[in-house]
Order: structure tokens, then C-alpha cells, then sequence
């Protein structure tokens, strides 16, 4: 019976370790097809076209920059409001409401973070973008803000929680020596808690971001789909257009093997190198910080 | 008739901590060993080798032997798991499995692949009853063990530990944390049970050590310092470093 | 005249205040401040939540009947029912699962249980938020270049829940992780002293108490599975199928993507229907959300430790 007990025990452990080298498997195979599909396309365009700024692809003009540009304004839009209100409901959350709150907001919070993207569309859509176009007197609502305020509200979910976990996560002591010292909760929201968490609340946002790059549907649905290089202040009030809502919107016309299917591919290759930055940035800075604290508690 | 021989053991853990020296050790059977010292001497050290339970841990240096009945249980060629049903052990905070008594009684029954229902049972009451425990218990069998007052959990780990009927029970500051009655029931339990088993024991005061010890041996600083019968080492210790820690100058 | 010279002091003292903010009377009138406004911005967050919940709960009630839930679509969509939208978002979740849920817990095991923490572990972590952060739509690519060119899959449920696996599993992995090692060690010690392998101790104690957790965070990924469209745009869905789907290799409509294409791509559609599919995919997915956290709260209650 031993022996038995063996034999099964071997054959499960080697099957776990292989699970858990299937994230890098997986990581690696991403990359591979990505690129096997989306280097043609540095041969077949010149890189100058290709990153130029007309992106009309019926007439083989395949220049990035306005995509590019679409998404680093509606990022950046969603960023503006996004981190001041995620960050202010997690202090919220965290250091100002009461118990029995917070067992109410953080499942919300949670349920925000659930919602398909693709009903927020639909409903910007419906609501958003009309809204828009009546308060600013614009000729469309899509508008890169209708994108930003929806992304907005996407990634705010994501900016909570890990926030969130982080302000929780400072030790009671810190703050019971700071209010000791004659502190109001206030002040030492702002000049202890914070700061000790402040390691977590920077994955919280650079998590947040990545999110909102990321997003597809919602962009797609409600920025108006104008691949024109956003330039100005006034470019918020303009249709755009992401590299997601491209890729999503324009993979289904094309031709198995063209230039324009390469192209396409090129552009995942972009954003999966854009998330690949900011993820393992994000990562690394937690891992630095948090040896660094070790060192000096040791 | 010596239980464990310990030849010239030398430990060194990867983090630095509680590492043993050259230690030359000889426990007798069916007898209360106790080792003693202040803290970081190296005596839990010396109790997770005897059931090798430090493989958990990160050793970097391990050499010397450890004769468990004239074999070497740090032979790599050993089955450690039959060793760690030969050797028992009983931690310094009560950990009761998050189950019922009696499952927690009956699981080190069932990792050893025995199902048989009456064996469970006859285990359960005859464990408990060792440990002093049964009359507390008999009618809530069935309920999380979690349930159990701080000593009445520590006196089931005792009982936990003695259901696969091992040769030797290591036990590491049992006592700490629990009210005296509690500590009593313990030690008069230990006092039973050296009859029929080899005891090792971590005190966690010199006076536990002074009451239940047939033997004792004194650690400092992972070496061993000195070794005596009975009494003997309490009253009238030879080494002035361990009369300076009976008498209470350190530790 | 009282009136009058009780706002005098009192502006008297908001300005003494001002020049002076350190009293304690200013530090609290700045708590009271900053706190209202944190109040404030909380309540942004979480007022529009529960306004769109409501609002499509009412819009789209209207359209909810019998015939909706369990008929096939009529007239270019704009009438009838909405079944192989369900079914297929049925069939593409639980075929995530099927694929995700054991690799996933498999990886967490290995990650809390079994790997020390070296370089390849490291690199392993690395690589799932990576996974975590790859945008939805690049996984489409992903799964259009190998399922359903390469290996040959077509269109087909099969190559969609492959995809949706794969993005589905850092999160099953880190919430699984979690739960994992939130297991008291002194369980494992105690196991290990007892005789058990370490197999035996996962399998009998730490996977059992770790459970809950990694339920909830099962569920909590395939409720993003279901309700992904961008991933299953090139690698499953149609828009118009006479039939439900037969087989894993078959193509089927899902309802993420058919609200998609009813809201953007089809005139004259009516705005009933539209509101009764999101309602339905809202009910789908927050329903996961409330058996979720319904089990995470009740295991938290139950626990033994």
C-alpha cells in the first residue's frame, strides 16, 4: 500500500510543478505568435510610414501614431480622474468609515469592477455621449472625454481594492504612535498612513493605468472610431481612436496574411509590450520597497 | 538501556539561528530527559532533528549522528515518515487541526493508511485517557476541537501524539501559556507515561525542570554543557555557568 | 441683534483659525473638511454603481418574459428571444473552467506548497501579472493566431474557452495562492509531525480549510470570462445562428458580443430589447459576484482557526 501511495504522490507533485511553470509557458507562446505574426509587418511597411500619422489602411497608409495617440488621451484623461477619486475612496474605505460601511462599499466597489465593459459602452452610448453633446455643445458626444470618463470608471475599481489592501494592510501601531503624539486622524492619514502604504497605493495606480490602456469595448463603443492624431487641449472634445478598439474593429475585415493583418498584429505587439512595462515596473517597485523595509526592521 | 545516542552533532541553519555544537548526548529509555537552558541555547533545535522535522527548514551544515535503537536517522536512505510515527512530538502552543477530537485523534491513524473504524475508536478513548483528558471529552467527541479550553487543547495534542503509540515523545515547552492546574495535568500525565515510553522535555521554567526530570542536560549557546542524573544537576550543578542560570543570575 | 453678533464671532473665529491652523480647533475643523470631502469622493464612486444597476434593471425588465429567456431571435434579431446568447455564454464559461480551474489551482499549490523562492519562482510571478495586465483584445489575437489558425480549431467554442483560460488564470492562480497560504503553517508542522507526506497534508488539510477562498476567487474570474468580448470576437462568436451549438468546435453567439453588435450594428433596434440583453448578461455576471461573496463571508464565519 506504500508503495501505491508512492507512486500516486510522485505522479501529482510532478504534475502540480508543471502547472506552475505554465505561466511562463504561456507567457512565452503570447510573445511568440505575436511576433511570428507582426514582424512581417516592420518588412512589408517602412518604418517611417509606419509610423506616420495617417492611418487610412484602404489605401495601404499604416501609420501608428494616431492609435497611439488615441490611447495615450483617453489613458491619461481616465488617469486624471481615476486616481484622485480611486485613491480618495480608498482612504475613505480604509481610514474614515465606519465598520459597518465598510463591509457594505467594498463589495460594491468589487461589483463596479465586474461589470462588463461592454454594457458601460452600451450605456455610453445611449446616455454618456448624448449627454456631452448637449452640455458641450459638441457636434458628436464619442469624443475621447466620453472614452476617458468611462475608463475612468473602470480602472477606479481596480485602484480601490489594491489601494485599499494597502492602507490596511499598515500596521495599527503606526497610527496608535501617531495619534499618541497629539496627531488628529487627518494628519495622520497624510503624513503616516499614506506615506508607509505608499509602496502598494503606486502598484494600486500603475495597476489602475494598465487597466484603462488595456480596455477595448468600452473605447471602441463610445470615442467615435476616428484614427486622427489627437493634438491639443481640444482633442479631447474629438473623435479618436485606441490601438484595442483598431485592433477589435478591424481584425474581422481583414485578409488572412495581409499587410494590413500584420499590421495589426504589429500594433498587439505594442501593447503587449506597453502592459509588459508597466506590469512588471509595478511589481518590481513593491518588491524594492518592501526588501528595503525588511533590511531596516531586521 | 539508551533510546537515542547522539554522536557529535553540529548543526548550522542558512539564517544563522540556533545551531548546535559538537553535541555528545546519550537519552535513556522509558525515562524523562529534560533539557534546559536559556533561550536560543539550541534545545528546540535539537528536538526538530530527532524527528527530522528541520528538513522544513533551510540546514546548510549537518554532521555527526543520531542513533534512534543503533540506527543513524540522519541517513538520507531513511523513511522519515515511519520515523516520524517513532517519534512523537508535542509543540509549545496547543495547534489543534481544524477538525473535530476525534478526527483529530484519528487523522495520523488515517495518513498511515489505516481506515478500520474500531481501531479508530479504541485509539481515541485509549489516547485520551493517557493524556487525562477523556473524562473532559467523552461526550463531545464530535465537536471542533477548537472548542477545548487552552489546556484541555494542549492535553489533546498530548493525546494526538501518542495514538500511533511511538517509541519517544518530544515535547517543547508544553506547558507555556497554560494555567497551573493545566501544567499539573500535564506533568502527572508525563509522570505515567515515562513508564511505557522515552521522554524528552523542554521545560519552560528551571522548576518544571527540577520536578519531573530523571535526567537533565544543560545547553548554552547550541553546546552542552553539562549532564546529570536526577536531582543532582539542580542542587549541587559542578559547571558554574549552569549554576549561575539555576540561580538565576541570567537568562 | 444676537444673530448679528453671533456670526461675528463666529467669522472672528474662522479667521483666527486660518491665521493660526494650529490649534486644535483648526486641526479639527480640517479633519471635518478633509473628511466630508473623502465622504464626497466615495460617494462618486459608489452612487453611478448602483445607478446603472438600477437603471438597467428598469429599462430592461420590460423585456424579460418567458419567450425572451428561451426563444431564438426573429427578424434580424430585433425580435424574439435571446437562448443561444445564454446557452453560449454557458457553454464558454464552463468551458473556461474546465481548462483554467485545475491548471490554476495546480499552479497555486505548486507556488504556496512546493517552490521556494529562487529566480524561477520569481520569473513565474513575473509571468502571471504579466498575463494579468496582457489587454483583452490582444488575447483575441492570441487565440485567432494559434486555436483557431494554427491548431486548426476554427471558430468554435474550443478555441474560445482556450483563450478565455488563459486569461482567466492569473486570477484564479493569485486568489488561490492567497487563500492557500493564509492557512495557518503550524497545520502543516503538526501534519508533517504526525507522519503524513506533504501531498497528504495539502490534500487533507490545507486544500480543505483553503477552499472557500479559492472558490471565491474561481468564480470571481470566470464571472470576468463571461462577460469578455474582445476575447472571443475573432476566436468563437457569430452573430446569427439558426441553431444551438452541437459540438465544442462549433461557432455560437454569446451575450457580451451580442449586445455589442445589437447596440452599435443594427438599425431599427429596438431599445427594449437591447436593455433586456444587457439586463440578462448584468444578471449573469452579478450573480456570480453575490454567490461569491456570499461563500467568502459564510466560510469566514465558519472557520476553525
Amino acid at each position: 500500500m506504500k508503495i501505491n501511495l508512492n507512486w500516486s504522490e510522485f505522479l501529482i507533485t510532478r504534475l502540480i510543478k508543471v502547472s506552475g511553470y505554465s505561466a511562463i509557458i504561456f507567457v512565452g507562446l503570447i510573445f511568440v505568435f505575436l511576433v511570428m505574426e507582426g514582424f512581417p509587418a516592420l518588412l512589408e511597411v517602412p518604418l517611417g510610414k509606419l509610423i506616420g500619422t495617417r492611418w487610412y489602411p484602404i489605401e495601404e497608409h499604416f501609420g501608428i501614431l494616431p492609435l497611439v495617440g488615441g490611447s495615450l488621451i483617453v489613458t491619461i484623461g481616465a488617469a486624471m480622474f481615476a486616481i484622485p477619486i480611486g485613491i480618495g475612496t480608498a482612504l475613505f474605505i480604509s481610514e474614515v468609515s465606519p465598520r459597518w460601511a465598510r463591509d457594505i462599499l467594498k463589495p460594491l466597489v468589487e461589483m463596479l469592477g465586474g461589470l462588463p465593459s461592454v454594457v458601460l459602452g452600451f450605456l455610453g452610448i445611449l446616455i454618456l455621449a448624448p449627454f456631452l453633446r448637449r452640455f458641450l455643445d459638441l457636434p458628436t458626444g464619442l469624443t475621447a472625454l466620453a472614452g476617458s470618463i468611462l475608463l475612468g470608471g473602470i480602472s477606479i475599481p481596480t485602484i480601490v481594492s489594491v489601494a485599499e489592501d494597502a492602507l490596511d494592510a499598515v500596521p495599527r501601531s503606526y497610527r496608535d504612535a501617531a495619534i499618541a503624539l497629539g496627531a488628529t486622524r487627518w494628519q495622520t492619514i497624510w503624513r503616516v498612513t499614506l506615506p508607509a502604504a505608499r509602496s502598494g497605493v503606486l502598484t494600486a495606480i500603475m495597476l489602475g493605468i494598465g487597466r484603462a490602456i488595456g480596455e477595448t469595448m468600452t473605447v471602441m463603443m463610445v470615442t467615435g472610431n476616428a484614427p486622427v492624431l489627437p493634438i491639443g487641449l481640444n482633442a479631447l472634445f474629438q473623435p479618436v481612436r485606441t490601438m484595442t478598439a483598431t485592433i477589435a474593429a478591424e481584425m474581422g475585415e481583414v485578409a488572412n496574411g495581409s499587410t494590413h493583418y500584420h499590421v495589426l498584429f504589429f500594433i498587439g505587439v505594442v501593447l503587449f509590450m506597453i502592459s509588459l512595462v508597466i506590469n512588471v515596473t509595478a511589481s518590481a517597485v513593491v518588491f524594492r520597497i518592501k526588501n528595503r523595509s525588511e533590511r531596516i526592521l531586521s | 538501556m539508551n533510546k537515542i545516542v547522539i554522536e557529535n552533532l553540529s548543526i548550522h541553519y542558512s539564517d544563522g539561528t540556533e545551531s548546535l555544537k559538537n553535541i555528545n548526548l546519550s537519552i535513556p529509555e522509558h525515562a524523562i530527559t529534560v533539557i534546559f537552558g536559556p533561550a536560543g541555547g539550541g534545545k528546540s533545535t535539537l528536538l526538530r532533528v530527532l524527528n527530522r522535522l528541520n528538513d522544513l527548514a533551510d540546514v546548510t551544515l549537518m554532521s555527526g549522528a543520531v542513533l534512534l535503537d543503533g540506527v543513524n536517522i540522519l541517513d538520507p536512505k531513511v523513511d522519515v515518515i515511519s520515523l516520524r510515527r517513532r517519534v512523537g512530538m508535542v509543540f509549545a502552543r496547543p495547534v489543534v487541526l481544524p477538525m473535530s477530537i476525534r478526527k483529530n485523534l484519528t487523522y495520523s491513524l488515517e495518513v498511515a493508511g489505516e481506515h478500520n473504524r474500531g481501531i479508530h475508536d479504541a485509539a481515541v478513548i485509549e489516547s485520551l485517557k493517557q493524556a487525562a483528558l477523556w473524562d473532559e471529552v467523552e461526550d463531545r467527541l464530535d465537536e471542533p476541537a477548537v472548542t477545548l479550553s487552552g489546556g484541555q487543547q494542549q492535553r489533546l495534542c498530548l493525546a494526538r501524539s501518542l495514538v500511533l503509540k511511538p517509541e519517544v515523545i518530544l515535547l517543547d515547552e508544553p506547558t507555556s501559556g497554560l494555567d497551573p492546574i493545566s501544567t499539573g495535568k500535564v506533568e502527572s500525565s508525563l509522570q505515567e507515561l515515562r513508564k511505557n515510553y522515552t521522554i524528552i522535555l523542554v521545560p519552560h521554567s528551571i522548576q518544571q525542570a527540577a520536578r519531573t526530570a530523571d535526567y537533565a542536560a544543560f545547553f548554552l549557546q547550541g553546546e552542552l554543557i553539562e549532564y546529570g542524573e536526577g536531582k543532582a544537576l539542580f542542587v549541587n550543578p559542578h559547571d558554574k555557568r549552569t549554576e549561575d542560570y539555576i540561580e538565576g543570575r541570567f537568562g | 441683534m444676537n444673530r448679528w453678533s453671533g456670526m461675528q464671532s463666529k467669522v472672528r473665529n474662522w479667521i483666527a483659525m486660518i491665521r493660526n491652523p494650529n490649534t486644535s480647533a483648526a486641526r479639527g475643523m480640517i479633519q471635518q473638511f478633509g473628511f466630508g470631502l473623502l465622504s464626497l469622493v466615495a460617494m462618486i464612486t459608489v452612487v453611478p454603481i448602483l445607478a446603472v444597476i438600477v437603471y438597467i434593471f428598469i429599462q430592461g425588465i420590460p423585456a424579460i418574459s418567458v419567450e425572451f429567456l428561451s426563444g431564438f431571435p426573429r427578424e434580424g434579431m430585433r425580435q424574439g428571444g435571446i437562448l443561444p446568447a445564454i446557452v453560449g455564454t454557458f457553454y464558454l464559461t464552463l468551458g473556461t473552467a474546465v481548462f483554467s480551474v485545475p491548471l490554476g489551482i495546480g499552479a497555486a499549490i505548486y507556488l504556496s506548497e512546493y517552490a521556494s523562492e529562487n529566480r524561477w519562482t520569481r520569473l513565474i510571478r513575473i509571468a502571471i501579472i504579466n498575463l494579468a495586465g496582457i489587454p483583452s483584445v490582444v488575447y483575441g489575437l492570441f487565440g485567432l493566431g494559434l486555436f483557431v489558425l494554427f491548431l486548426n480549431l476554427g471558430t468554435s467554442i474550443l478555441a474560445g474557452s482556450l483563450t478565455l483560460s488563459i486569461m482567466t488564470l492569473p486570477v484564479i492562480i493569485s486568489t488561490a495562492e492567497e487563500a492557500l497560504r493564509s492557512v495557518p503553517q503550524s497545520f502543516r508542522v503538526v501534519s508533517i509531525s504526525l507522519g503524513a507526506t506533504r501531498w497528504q497534508t495539502i490534500r487533507k488539510i490545507i486544500l480543505v480549510e483553503a477552499l472557500p477562498g479559492i472558490l471565491t476567487g474561481v468564480i470571481l474570474g470566470l464571472e470576468r470570462a463571461a462577460g469578455e468580448t474582445a476575447p472571443i470576437l475573432f476566436t468563437v462568436a457569430a452573430f446569427f445562428l439558426p441553431q444551438l451549438p452541437r459540438s465544442p468546435l462549433d461557432a455560437t453567439m454569446a451575450l457580451p458580443y451580442h449586445l455589442f453588435v445589437i447596440s452599435t450594428q443594427v438599425p431599427g433596434m429596438p431599445i427594449k430589447i437591447q436593455f433586456g440583453t444587457a439586463l440578462v448578461l448584468l444578471f449573469f455576471v452579478l450573480g456570480m459576484n453575490l454567490i461569491a461573496t456570499t461563500i467568502r463571508s459564510r466560510a469566514r464565519a465558519r472557520r476553525q482557526w
